[in-house]
């Protein structure tokens, strides 16, 4: 392939076949100084940026939602071109208007109908009867269901599953868009479909081919979309703004097609770098001109909504979309993937204030050029608004051209997709188990049927003896249930335009989760170490513990805890990978319970760890607030001990440490971050989000909202505005652990 | 061999430079007015550890120190237990770790001259510029804080000079400036802090049942810090 748009771009392969990370590879400009170069927003930028707030609070003031369109089903071509202003140099929005949302009932017409009412809208007549005669992904999901998956999502034992939504998770390669224009993507898709042809036809195979009608259908849909906003995307960009404004495009037709839990943007800032590199070489653009690029880029982000029901927003806080963009890492030489346009996309949190989406999210390596060390930390400490993901540990596993899906999830891009599932409650489990199988919360018999433990004092080894039991009866339930959602997500919502932003011959992973792991953790080494009297109801049930004596909790650095959760993990990974996933998928984990663990806790009884019936668990892979006793870095060192290569869907912690506690001066706050940073990551942890803040600031937002509409702070793999927060869910951040001076 | 500590801090980031573990040690023979760890007085409070434990304890942290963190041993009065902490020190070097000490300074004999010999920054207290307001509020001699000055200054071993504002106690100009000629006698001092006068540590004092004796004192405001600080700075 050859295009006159490829001017100036440099190496063989990427030009021969679809291969991003070569060019990327070929082409891209390491930077190594520090922000000095940066521009600050243009007047145009703050016009188009004051519009933009102006509709959010009227969004707000609107309970949430600025309006809907309930007479048009979401899709690519489906409305008409929408602008924030006539200023708009990326152009693209959802539907015909900023902020407006559209109806997406493939997940599950139920979803989109009660989402409509509780804002005051009513489902049109026409979407209504044309759902009469389709079958969206929830009606199939549940015509297979079994009573037992029924009975374990009823009692909360797997929650959040994506049976009644999109499961999201999948990034698109939409830089491929960019790179070769639509009209090679479709072409190259013919010859795979031609390909596929040639074999026996399996199931498998005729899944594939329609599925490849499907992907051509929707990129040339996409090409439709773009040219109704007058941009042909046939041929590759050729500038940089076209090379931003066709990736977005890519971005935008996947949100059209799917409300996914999760939308991820990808790997983006170092490949639009090389783009906006040769503009700048041609004096064709400016520094201020391609810093408004990329501000433009990410207000339009900024304007991405999908339409859920208010109990969605409830257990997320406020309506994340997770529009995560990876910033940073090395290369396989051992070079830095950060470009000035890494700087570039962070310096919108500055540009634009902070926000939550998009979900910046910054690779961090050892290796990594001091000067981006100390920028990120920088960021962090003004805005709380980014997350650190361990490069040096995923490099090795994903290539140097992964990116990050929701929260903490890392995929090869346009190589690996993942079926998303939610999570399961390993508290409850282990009540579960200790009373025979019945749910004392919920009074519902489930699992291998027993006898409730009998004994004054709970004896570890019977305890694990019965945990291990109904571990392995639950991982083949939850395999089972996830091979059930996963197969009729891809029947009746298939990704169309996403996979076919993807290779054809595509690697699926399987994401499980576990919620509630420091109580667990601290549960079972409170029934070692102390003494845990079970206290029974009028019925034998146990609902209750008397815990006597100290015993080390997790978060301390002490290895006896921090075991007892590195063991659990490894546990749960070995038994999930027993029973085959659909697909030929590869079985992750992940410890990450976004915010939803506030509910998980609720609906969970007394544990022996003290923690008492309802209330909020910690949240992914945090040490219970107000257990961790060592200060700072020992709860840092528990967390990183936990292993990745059993849960390499992602380990998430958050950590909140006030100002003072970090140093005295902003350098020393600045420097002392990537200390933390540098050795946190060093002992191969995975994940952080992190918070410089003072409680105190939360309390006074917990009482004046209106003073805070735009304190952003990370919670759990993602950002939130604090004031969107369920009042309880602000009440559970303000307990979190804040690291403190001495 | 085995000390008595109060307690051990994995991130401490205002005691020394960098990130720092900070070691609180149990047992002080002064009794400041102002002071913030009254849990710490008894000698025979805290915890018996040996030196090998706690090394082993630091070890795991050595990863977040960076090119200027490492180890602070604070207290309670670490010159007390001067053997032991020498020790400490002396294990600690050998691993590579920067060691600061944060002291009163109160005392100098052979076991601190040894402990020394082992400290690469020493954070001294020096609570008041006139021998009097020292012993009033710290029961013990602003004389012998200045030999200990006097040798680290002999040795170079790097000083910070570090003293508690308590408003209208010793917020005076007089004695900033008096703090300042102090820090330009010795060219050890590389940095003077000034902390302001907290009263975080009030409810310590109720568990402990001991009257906290500055307690109608209001804590040190930032307009107070600000003017002191410019007169720090003045000369310097």
């Amino acid at each position: 392939m050859d295009f006159e748009q490829w001017n100036g771009f440099l190496g063989v392969e990427w030009r021969e076949s679809i291969n991003v990370r070569d060019f990327i590879d070929k082409n891209y400009t390491p930077y190594e100084g520090d922000g000095s170069f940066l521009s600050g927003a243009t007047e145009r930028t703050k016009r188009v940026l004051e519009k933009f707030e102006s509709l959010k609070a009227v969004e707000q003031e609107h309970g949430g939602v600025l309006s809907i369109d309930t007479t048009t089903v979401s899709s690519l071509c489906n409305y008409a071109p929408g602008y924030i202003s006539d200023e708009d140099i990326i152009v693209g929005l959802q539907t015909d208007e900023p902020l407006k949302r559209g109806v997406n009932p493939f997940g599950g017409i139920r979803m989109a109908r009660s989402a409509c009412e509780a804002y005051g809208y009513k489902l049109s007549d026409k979407i209504e009867e044309y759902f009469t005669y389709r079958t969206t992904h929830n009606d199939g999901v549940f015509r297979v269901y079994t009573d037992e998956m029924k009975s374990a999502r009823h009692c909360a034992l797997l929650t959040g599953l994506p049976d009644a939504y999109g499961r999201g998770r999948i990034i698109g390669d939409y830089r491929r868009i960019a790179l070769y224009g639509i009209d090679t993507l479709i072409n190259e898709k013919q010859k795979d479909k031609a390909c596929i042809g040639e074999n026996y036809m399996s199931a498998d195979n005729v899944r594939l081919l329609e599925e490849l009608y499907q992907q051509i259908d929707f990129l040339k849909k996409l090409k439709e979309m773009a040219k109704s906003y007058g941009c042909d995307i046939s041929k590759p960009a050729s500038n940089a703004y076209e090379a931003i404004q066709w990736t977005y495009f890519g971005y935008l037709a996947a949100n059209k097609e799917q409300n996914g839990a999760a939308m991820s943007f990808g790997r983006t800032s170092t490949f639009f770098d090389i783009y906006i590199e040769r503009d700048i070489k041609n004096g064709t653009l400016t520094e201020e001109a391609a810093q408004e690029l990329i501000d433009d880029l990410v207000l339009k982000l900024r304007c991405a909504r999908h339409l859920r029901t208010p109990e969605y927003n409830e257990l997320f806080g406020g309506d994340p979309m997770w529009i995560t963009e990876s910033i940073g890492g090395m290369n396989l030489n051992h070079k830095t993937l950060g470009t000035k346009s890494s700087f570039r996309i962070l310096n919108t949190l500055y540009n634009l204030g902070p926000a939550p989406e998009p979900n910046l999210t910054v690779l961090w390596s050892h290796a990594l050029p001091e000067n981006f060390k100390k920028f990120c930390a920088k960021v962090s400490c003004d805005t709380d608004a980014i997350q650190y993901e361990n490069d040096d540990l995923m490099r090795p596993r994903f290539g140097d051209d992964y990116a990050i899906a929701c929260c903490v999830s890392a995929m090869k891009v346009g190589k690996q997709m993942q079926f998303f599932g939610a999570r399961t409650n390993l508290a409850k489990l282990l009540l579960l188990s200790i009373n025979g199988g019945i749910d004392n919360m919920f009074g519902t018999r489930i699992g291998p049927q027993m006898e409730p433990i009998k004994t004054d004092i709970l004896d570890y080894t019977e305890v694990m003896k019965r945990f291990d039991t109904y571990l392995k009866w639950l991982c083949r339930l939850y395999v089972n249930t996830m091979n059930c959602i996963h197969y009729m997500h891809d029947k009746y919502a298939y990704e169309k335009t996403q996979m076919g932003l993807h290779d054809t011959d595509v690697e699926r992973l399987m994401a499980f989760g576990v919620a509630g792991l420091s109580v667990i953790t601290d549960s079972l080494s409170a029934i070692k170490y102390a003494k845990v009297k079970p206290v029974y109801d009028e019925n034998g049930i146990i609902v209750d513990f008397e815990t006597h004596g100290d015993f080390p909790k997790y978060g301390n650095d002490d290895d006896r805890a921090d075991e007892i959760a590195q063991d659990i993990l490894v546990k749960v990974h070995n038994e999930l990978k027993k029973t085959p996933a659909y697909r030929g998928a590869t079985h992750t984990l992940s410890a990450l319970t976004i915010t939803s663990n506030v509910v998980y806790g609720k609906k969970t009884g007394a544990t022996p760890d003290g923690r008492k019936k309802g209330e909020p668990f910690a949240p992914g892979a945090n040490p219970m607030h107000g257990r961790e006793h060592n200060g700072a870095l020992a709860s840092l060192n528990s967390v990183s001990k936990l292993p990745y290569s059993s849960a390499s869907d992602g380990i998430s912690n958050t950590f909140s440490i006030i100002p003072d506690a970090l140093g005295k001066t902003e350098d020393e706050r600045v420097d002392n971050l990537v200390s933390i940073l540098d050795g946190y990551f060093l002992n191969d942890a995975h994940h952080i989000n992190v918070n410089v803040m003072n409680r105190e600031t939360l309390l006074d937002a917990y009482d004046h909202p209106e003073k805070y509409p735009n304190l952003t702070i990370r919670v759990s793999g993602y950002a939130v505005n604090f004031v969107k927060l369920s009042k309880e869910q602000q009440r559970e951040v303000i307990m979190r652990t804040f690291h403190t001076t001495v | 061999m085995t000390g008595r500590i109060h307690s051990f801090q994995s991130l401490g980031t205002v005691d020394g430079p960098g990130v720092r573990c900070v070691i609180f040690m149990q047992g002080c023979p002064l009794r400041c007015a102002c002071c913030h760890n009254p849990d710490t007085w008894d000698f025979s409070g805290g915890k018996e550890i040996d030196t090998t434990q706690l090394v082993a304890k630091v070890l795991r942290f050595r990863q977040y120190f960076g090119k200027n963190g490492g180890v602070t041993v604070s207290g309670g009065e670490p010159l007390m237990q001067a053997d032991f902490v020498a020790q400490l020190f002396k294990e600690l070097k050998e691993n590579g770790i920067n060691t600061s000490l944060d002291t009163s300074g109160c005392v100098l004999n052979s076991s601190v001259r040894k402990l020394l010999d082992y400290t690469d920054i020493v954070l001294l207290d020096h609570k008041f510029s006139d021998e009097k307001s020292y012993f009033t509020y710290t029961h013990s001699h602003l004389s012998d804080a200045e030999a200990f000055l006097s040798e680290l200054d002999k040795r170079g071993i790097r000083t910070w000079l570090r003293r508690v504002i308590i408003p209208g106690i010793n917020d005076d100009e007089e004695s900033i400036i008096k703090l300042r000629e102090t820090a330009k006698a010795f060219p050890c001092v590389e940095k003077t802090e000034l902390l302001p006068f907290r009263k975080l540590c009030i409810e310590k004092y109720e568990a402990l049942d001991i009257p906290f004796p500055l307690a109608d004192v209001p804590e040190a405001g930032k307009g107070t810090m600000d003017r002191l600080n410019t007169i720090l700075n003045g000369a310097k």
